[in-house]
């Protein structure tokens, strides 16, 4: 089934970069998304299986592509309502929807290999899919983004190769040359301990240019606030969970070896830094795109500590980051209506959203109160679940810093989706203002619902998975 | 003698560091192609054609000829000036090469592995932290791009050290180069060119908060 996803794959992307017409660019894409969403079926019933070698249907794996099957689909919708409202050329569209195509298969790849060689590989394909998605404007802005984007991610694939390079090193004592995640796992007490720490610094840090995490965040702020929206919603969430789980692979290995505290420390640091400075930059900022973007850092932030915490965290931080997905794409979603009412990003030129457009007004409420975890955010639970975790690892200081660090964003955030509802726009001519379909805003409700029953009432195949995600970190 | 190689390359670092001039880094980048096809012509001792024609192609005619005759290229078509523009001294800058140097051999000893030559290690590791300090202390954006050249050089060596046992991995390496070095020279480097007039990072700031 692999080759028959990667074969549609290559079929749909190729056609619709050939073949520039209206009615066969849509019928590609839809013939895709319907692949996509029934690719995870198909994992499902083959769980534990491992197809053409290099793919391995885990646990951890078919989370994530059940969560990006899910957001892909609407990510399409939206895309398609973009290119639809933009009166975009048909050039920009084949390249918009191929380049769409692309990154949500190499995402797909990615988080079910079993290889770390075929991550890395399809880590490095999701920056050229990225990189044609956020140029898509061709201003001198997107041009910026794109560049910016480009070169901090190919030091960060860069980084991730001399890591794997390491890693060689540190294997080689075993007698072993195979770099799967199994043979990893069976080797692991014999690794040389030098080289995996050498290594799993360079992989780390590597992936955190996709992760949104400190140091190497800057890149996937700009991108996510270049590049379209419904393009941004998948780079602010399939993108960030395949370097999860590229990082996360690799964490499970740690952990069971004695470097697990070293490694906890060094990730801890990065997550409490990455939520510091999330929080610092969203008090200032204005740009409502890039406040989203700064969110996604502190809650990847957040989840890096839950793991840390480890116990009832590790099973938080996995439902975290799968709610977030849904919640963040969400209001990625919303985010193309705010832009096709106001013209603009800047909080300051928005305002009165409630009177030009009170379904999406709803849904940006729902979906301010989701991402802050205010019940009956899915969130609250998970975040609830990680702050009690730090309790019972008796780590009170660094859950009292969050803790402050969390209310500030809460307030720093509410203060501009507040002032985007309910206060008076500046100097905005609203006799122009287009009336938007409230069917546009169905797929957010259902996302943010979604997190709801997810967090409060998840059903048990959902709960063993995580489980059984977690299943091989030491407590 | 690979490791009077690798010490040549090491100084190529070091000439790196002080150099002013733009033309002085294309030439030493294609040295560094060169050096790199010696090194793993003797290193690389029981591989098989097809191999040595790909590392041949990728040092010899990509590293040494293809990019720099690029940035060549893209020096005269956009008309940069021909200084290097450093944010700090060049005494500075060697100073600081010295030191990722020495750090580096520092920390080399601290390996317990048999199975690897430090020299290759030490070369490696400081060509791509040199690569990271001359991207980060330069000021125009054809520089960042040689730094990044240098990083990739460095990756090409620790890959070399690893090779003889895993080929498929200095293949990876290769792939990644010249994946990586296409999406940046060839359409981002032109492309900003033509739209910023002066290729310096100072005009890259308009993505904002506010």
């Amino acid at each position: 089934m692999t080759l028959v996803y990667i074969i549609v794959v290559l079929i749909s992307g190729i056609t619709i970069i050939l073949n520039r017409s209206t009615i066969v660019n849509y019928a590609m894409l839809i013939l895709f998304i319907i692949v996509q969403c029934l690719f995870p079926f198909v994992v499902l019933s083959n769980k534990g299986a491992t197809q053409l070698s290099y793919f391995t249907f885990d646990s951890i794996g078919i989370l994530l592509l059940c969560t990006l099957s899910i957001i892909s689909i609407p990510a399409a919708w939206h895309g398609y309502i973009y290119i639809k409202t933009h009166n975009e050329t048909r050039q920009s569209r084949a390249i918009y929807f191929s380049a769409l195509i692309m990154l949500i298969s190499a995402i797909s790849l990615g988080v079910v290999s079993n290889h770390i060689a075929f991550t890395w590989i399809f880590t490095e394909i999701t920056t050229l899919a990225a990189s044609a998605l956020i140029y898509h404007h061709r201003n001198k802005l997107a041009l910026e983004g794109t560049w910016k984007y480009i070169f901090i991610c190919a030091i960060s694939i860069t980084f991730v190769y001399v890591g794997i390079l390491f890693l060689n090193l540190a294997l080689r004592a075993t007698g072993s040359h195979d770099l799967s995640y199994a043979s990893l796992m069976e080797h692991r007490n014999g690794l040389n301990t030098f080289w995996l720490k050498l290594s799993f610094l360079f992989i780390f840090t590597g992936f955190t240019a996709k992760m949104s995490l400190v140091p190497m965040f800057t890149a996937s702020i700009d991108a996510k606030d270049t590049a379209p929206a419904p393009a941004g919603a998948l780079l602010a969430t399939g993108l960030i969970n395949l370097g999860f789980i590229g990082f996360f692979r690799i964490y499970v290995i740690m952990a069971n070896t004695p470097l697990h505290k070293w490694t906890n420390i060094l990730i801890g640091t990065a997550g409490i830094l990455s939520v510091f400075m999330a929080t610092v930059y969203m008090l200032r900022v204005k740009n409502i795109k890039r406040m989203l973007a700064y969110s996604g850092m502190e809650h990847m932030g957040i989840v890096m500590i839950g793991i840390v915490s480890g116990g009832i965290g590790y099973y938080a931080a996995i439902l975290h980051i799968i709610l977030h997905s849904f919640i963040k794409s969400g209001l990625f979603f919303q985010f193309t209506q705010i832009y096709r009412v106001f013209q603009n990003k800047n909080i300051y030129y928005t305002g009165y959203y409630f009177r030009y457009n009170v379904t999406g007004a709803i849904a940006l409420l729902a979906g301010f109160f989701c991402i802050t975890a205010i019940p009956p955010s899915g969130m609250f639970v998970s975040e609830f679940l990680i702050f009690k975790s730090l309790f019972d690892s008796h780590m009170l200081l660094v859950m009292i810093v969050l803790f402050v660090l969390l209310t500030t964003i809460i307030w720093a955030f509410g203060k501009n989706v507040f002032r985007l509802l309910f206060q008076p726009p500046v100097a905005f001519d609203d006799s122009n203002v287009p009336v938007i379909s409230p069917w546009e805003s169905t797929s957010q409700f259902i996302l943010f619902a979604l997190a709801v029953w997810l967090g409060f009432n998840p059903p048990p195949e959902f709960v063993s998975l995580i489980k059984e995600s977690v299943m091989l970190l030491p407590n | 003698m690979i490791h009077v190689f690798l010490i040549i390359f090491l100084i190529t670092l070091f000439y790196l560091s002080i150099a002013n001039r733009m033309l002085t880094y294309i030439k030493v980048l294609a040295l560094q192609g060169m050096i790199l096809f010696a090194v793993s012509f003797m290193q690389l001792s029981e591989i098989n054609t097809l191999n040595l024609v790909l590392i041949l192609l990728e040092t010899i005619v990509f590293k040494s000829l293809a990019v720099p005759l690029f940035l060549a290229y893209v020096l005269k078509r956009n008309r940069i000036t021909r200084e290097a523009e450093p944010f700090v001294p060049n005494f500075v800058s060697l100073i600081i090469v010295t030191l990722i140097v020495v750090s580096t051999v520092l920390l080399s000893y601290s390996i317990h592995d048999v199975h690897l030559d430090r020299m290759f290690f030490v070369v490696a590791f400081s060509s791509l932290m040199t690569g990271l300090y001359i991207i980060a202390s330069r000021r125009k954006i054809i520089t960042h791009v040689m730094g990044y050249m240098i990083i990739e050089n460095g990756v090409f060596i620790l890959s070399l050290a690893v090779g003889n046992e895993m080929p498929a991995m200095v293949n990876l390496g290769i792939m990644l180069d010249i994946f990586a070095s296409v999406l940046i020279l060839g359409i981002f480097l032109n492309k900003i060119g033509d739209v910023f007039k002066n290729v310096d990072i100072d005009q890259l700031s308009n993505l904002k908060d506010y």
